[in-house]
Formats: C-alpha cells, sequence, structure tokens
C-alpha cells in the first residue's frame, strides 16, 4: 500500500514549518529593510537637490529593470566574489531588501507628489516650517495615499523570496522540493505549499484592508 | 492715519522673462480693508503671496511692522532669510485661499489647532479653547469634529479664514475667496469677512465681488499690467475713475 499525503505530511510537518518560518522571516526583514531604505529613496526622489536626486533615480530604474533572480545571484555571488562573505540568507534578504526599497521608493515619490500644492502652501501661510509641513501635512497624506500599492509590494516580496531557494536557503519553497524528493509526491506538496503562500499573502492583503478602514477619512 | 502697518516700496517680481510686478508702492495702515481689483493677469495675486514670501521676489523691499519680509541685506547683497526666520514671519500674516487648501486629513478643529500648536506651542487645551471660539464665529461651532470632505464649500472656506484668523495675524491676506464657491454659498464667506472687517483687522483682498468690494473695502487698489493703476476709496474710484483703464474695467466687470 502506498502511503497517504496526510501520512506523508504528518511526517514532514517540522520541514514544513521550519521552511515557512524561513520564508516569513525573509520577507519581514526584506520587507521592513526594503521600506526604512525606500521611504529614503522615496524623500530623495522628492526633496533631493540636483546631485541627489538623478542617483537615485539611476538606482530606483536599473534596480527595478532587473529580474529579482539576477539581484540574488548577484547579491550573494559577486559579494563572495569582491571578499564580503555573505551567508545565502543574508545576501538573499539583502537583495529582496534592495528590490523592495526601488519599488517602495517610487511608491512614495509618487504619494507624495500627488499631494496638491495647495497643502503645503497653506501649512506655510500658518507658519509651520518644512519639517512640521512633512510630518503633519504631508505624509499623513501621503502614507494613506500609498498604503495599498505598498501592501501590493510586500506581497511580491513573499512570492519573491521562493527565489532565495536557488543559492541554497532552506525556504518553503526549498523545503517542499526535499520533501517531494523523498516521496515523489509533486502534485500534493506543491499544491499544498502554493496554498501556505496564498494564506500568508491572503493574511497581508486582509491586514492592508484593516489598516485602511481604520485610517480612512470621512467624507 | 493712523499706524502703518505694511510697507511695500518698489517691488518687482518676474517669472522668467515675464515680468509680473512692476515696482509697487504701497503702504497699509492700521484697520484699513483694501480691496484689490484688476483683471487677470494683472499681478493681483503675486502681489499677495509676496506678501507672505510664498513667492519669492526679485527686487524692492517689503516691511511688516517695520521689519523687512523674506530678504535682509548683508553687505552691499541681498540675501534670502531663512527657512526658520520666513516661517515666523509667515505666521504674523494669515492668508485664506481660493482653494481652501484645508487639510483633508484633519477635523474643523484640529485643522484651526495645527498652528496654535506647532507654531504657537500652546498648550492643547488653550488651543483648542481658541479654535472653537473661532470656529464658533464664523458660524461653525457645531461642525468643529467633521472632516473636510463633510463639509460644504462656504462651510470649508469659513474653516479655512477661521484657521488663519486664530493665529492672531497682523494682517489677513485674502485670495479670492470665493471663486471657487457656488454663487448661494458666497454670501455666507462675505459675511464673515465683513464681521472681521467691523472687528478692526487689517486685510487686503484679491477680490472680483465688485459690490463686496464697494461696501466693505476702506480703499481699493487697482492692479493694471504689473503697477498699482489707481488707489483711492471705493465711492470715488467706483463713481468716477481717474484713468480710462479703470473705466474699461469696471465696464468689463459685473456690479452684482
Amino acid at each position: 500500500m502506498t502511503p497517504s499525503f496526510l501520512d506523508q505530511l504528518w511526517l514532514a510537518r517540522n520541514v514544513i514549518l521550519s521552511g515557512l518560518g524561513l520564508t516569513v522571516s525573509i520577507s519581514l526583514l526584506a520587507i521592513l529593510a526594503g521600506s526604512v531604505l525606500g521611504v529614503l529613496v522615496g524623500l530623495s526622489l522628492t526633496y533631493g537637490n540636483r546631485l541627489i536626486r538623478p542617483i537615485f533615480r539611476v538606482y530606483t530604474d536599473i534596480i527595478r529593470g532587473t529580474p529579482v533572480l539576477v539581484l540574488v545571484l548577484a547579491s550573494y555571488y559577486v559579494s563572495s566574489a569582491v571578499g564580503v562573505n555573505l551567508d545565502p540568507f543574508s545576501a538573499g534578504v539583502l537583495a529582496l531588501a534592495v528590490f523592495c526599497s526601488s519599488h517602495v521608493g517610487e511608491i512614495v515619490r509618487g504619494g507624495l507628489q500627488a499631494i496638491p500644492k495647495g497643502q503645503t502652501e497653506a501649512a506655510k501661510a500658518i507658519g509651520l516650517t518644512f519639517g512640521q509641513t512633512f510630518a503633519y501635512v504631508l505624509w499623513p497624506q501621503a502614507l494613506r495615499q500609498f498604503l495599498p500599492a505598498w501592501v501590493n509590494t510586500a506581497a511580491e516580496m513573499v512570492k519573491a523570496s521562493t527565489l532565495l531557494s536557488v543559492i541554497g536557503v532552506a525556504e518553503l519553497l526549498l523545503r517542499t522540493q526535499e520533501i517531494i524528493s523523498r516521496n515523489f509526491m509533486s502534485l500534493q506538496f506543491y499544491f499544498f505549499a502554493g496554498a501556505l503562500y496564498f494564506v500568508v499573502n491572503y493574511g497581508i492583503e486582509r491586514f492592508g484592508k484593516y489598516v485602511e478602514r481604520k485610517t480612512a477619512v470621512p467624507s | 492715519m493712523s499706524k502703518t502697518i505694511l510697507e511695500i516700496e518698489g517691488l518687482r517680481k518676474t517669472y522668467g522673462s515675464l515680468e509680473v510686478l512692476k515696482g509697487i508702492d504701497c503702504a497699509v495702515h492700521e484697520g484699513e480693508v483694501i480691496a484689490i481689483i484688476g483683471s487677470s493677469g494683472s499681478g493681483k495675486t503675486t502681489l499677495l503671496r509676496c506678501i507672505n514670501m510664498l513667492e519669492d521676489f526679485e527686487g524692492g523691499t517689503i516691511r511688516l511692522d517695520g521689519e523687512e519680509i523674506g530678504y535682509h541685506a548683508e553687505g552691499s547683497m541681498r540675501r534670502r532669510k531663512s527657512e526658520k526666520d520666513i516661517a515666523r514671519q509667515r505666521a504674523l500674516t494669515g492668508m485664506a485661499f481660493q482653494q481652501f487648501n484645508l487639510f483633508p486629513h484633519m477635523t474643523a478643529e484640529a485643522n484651526v489647532m495645527l498652528g496654535l500648536l506647532k507654531v504657537k506651542r500652546l498648550p492643547k487645551d488653550e488651543a483648542r479653547a481658541i479654535a472653537l471660539k473661532w470656529l464658533d464665529r464664523v458660524g461653525l461651532g457645531d461642525r468643529a469634529g467633521h472632516f473636510p470632505g463633510q463639509l460644504s464649500g462656504g462651510q470649508q472656506q469659513r474653516v479655512a479664514i477661521a484657521r488663519a484668523i486664530a493665529m492672531n495675524p497682523r494682517l489677513m491676506l485674502f485670495d479670492e475667496v470665493t471663486s471657487a464657491l457656488d454663487p448661494e454659498l458666497v454670501g455666507e464667506v462675505l459675511q464673515v469677512i465683513k464681521g472681521l472687517a467691523a472687528d478692526g483687522m487689517t486685510m487686503l483682498l484679491v477680490t472680483h465681488e465688485m459690490r463686496f468690494a464697494y461696501e466693505v473695502a476702506s480703499r481699493v487698489i487697482f492692479m493694471n499690467q504689473g503697477v498699482i493703476g489707481e488707489d483711492g476709496n471705493p465711492r470715488e474710484m467706483f463713481v468716477a475713475p481717474k484713468t480710462e483703464r479703470l473705466a474699461d474695467f469696471l465696464k468689463t466687470s459685473s456690479f452684482n
């Protein structure tokens, strides 16, 4: 009698959970670091002077025009070639964070530039400094504006984390492939892994909708 | 004549090769309500925006209570003041805009309180009390908790005026504040401005409401192609314009 899928799943539970844990950690770290970096990129794109702005423009254009897989491979192999020995996990997270930052940077820039000029003028007119105008008038409005796009990027990062399997990071996809190589139940286990990715991204999307509702301005 | 609040001398402003203000000289005295009229492109809005440095200007000086606005002399050089100094000076004048420009993510009350909290650094309850007082004054005491999106255009503009006036400015600037309003909402905003005029607030109003200018203004300035074409009291100017330009302008503008 051939073993059932559920038996195999039970046997592989710890392997799958550790893979899922790593996928979530990679994604969280990448989203977090990428967002912090991305806000800096976005601010530089919006408010940077004639020197800063083109530098970040080139940065985002190059990163956004490069496949994530290439970034992951470059981060791992190029870093070791130049003598910085990053382990696969760090190299992978770095690549995803850089990718994330270019997208978040564009989202932040778009959000800030969509705010009508009159908002800044009204803030100036009551005597707010630029820092205050940004903190109390521009940023809160931009935040609401770019939340949906940001949630979308976060979900993209979870999907992109699968690419770390090619440099040997034992995240969910690589773990799943390991399991399949032992029991040959490719259909079942790929489906199962797919379902787990869906659950994670569905959670992110629901959370985004929740925050959107919470911060919505009545009208 | 009462004390001079604002002194403008030789004010010049260009956009690229286009000279918008070609040397404006003008003094504003305490309690004056000045309507600035003129066809579009005559420089009236630009004049207003220079007074609180929403526009930089290339020549001349503007003094508010004797203090030079926006620039200072450094040897023979003319230097723009620091952002911090300019922000402080902007708080001395209040401005209301054609498009209201309320902060959409804040309630009416929070809109009025922001400057009191962050610029004047008042404690929260004091700022709230002032905000409520002024919202009450513009007839919106019961709308303090509403967001701009929940208010009509006329109500939004009244909140915007309350926001400016709550800062206790030396001078109020109104930039075509009724132009974006539906006709039936114009009256309520003009009523608020009339009330402020009766309080003795010094005001400069760029307006297309000739009837209102005639009734409320103590003085009218007619701008024409970047210079002051005529400057006098409304009765003389509207009834017996001295220049042909003003006569033509009055003929083409509706007097309702």
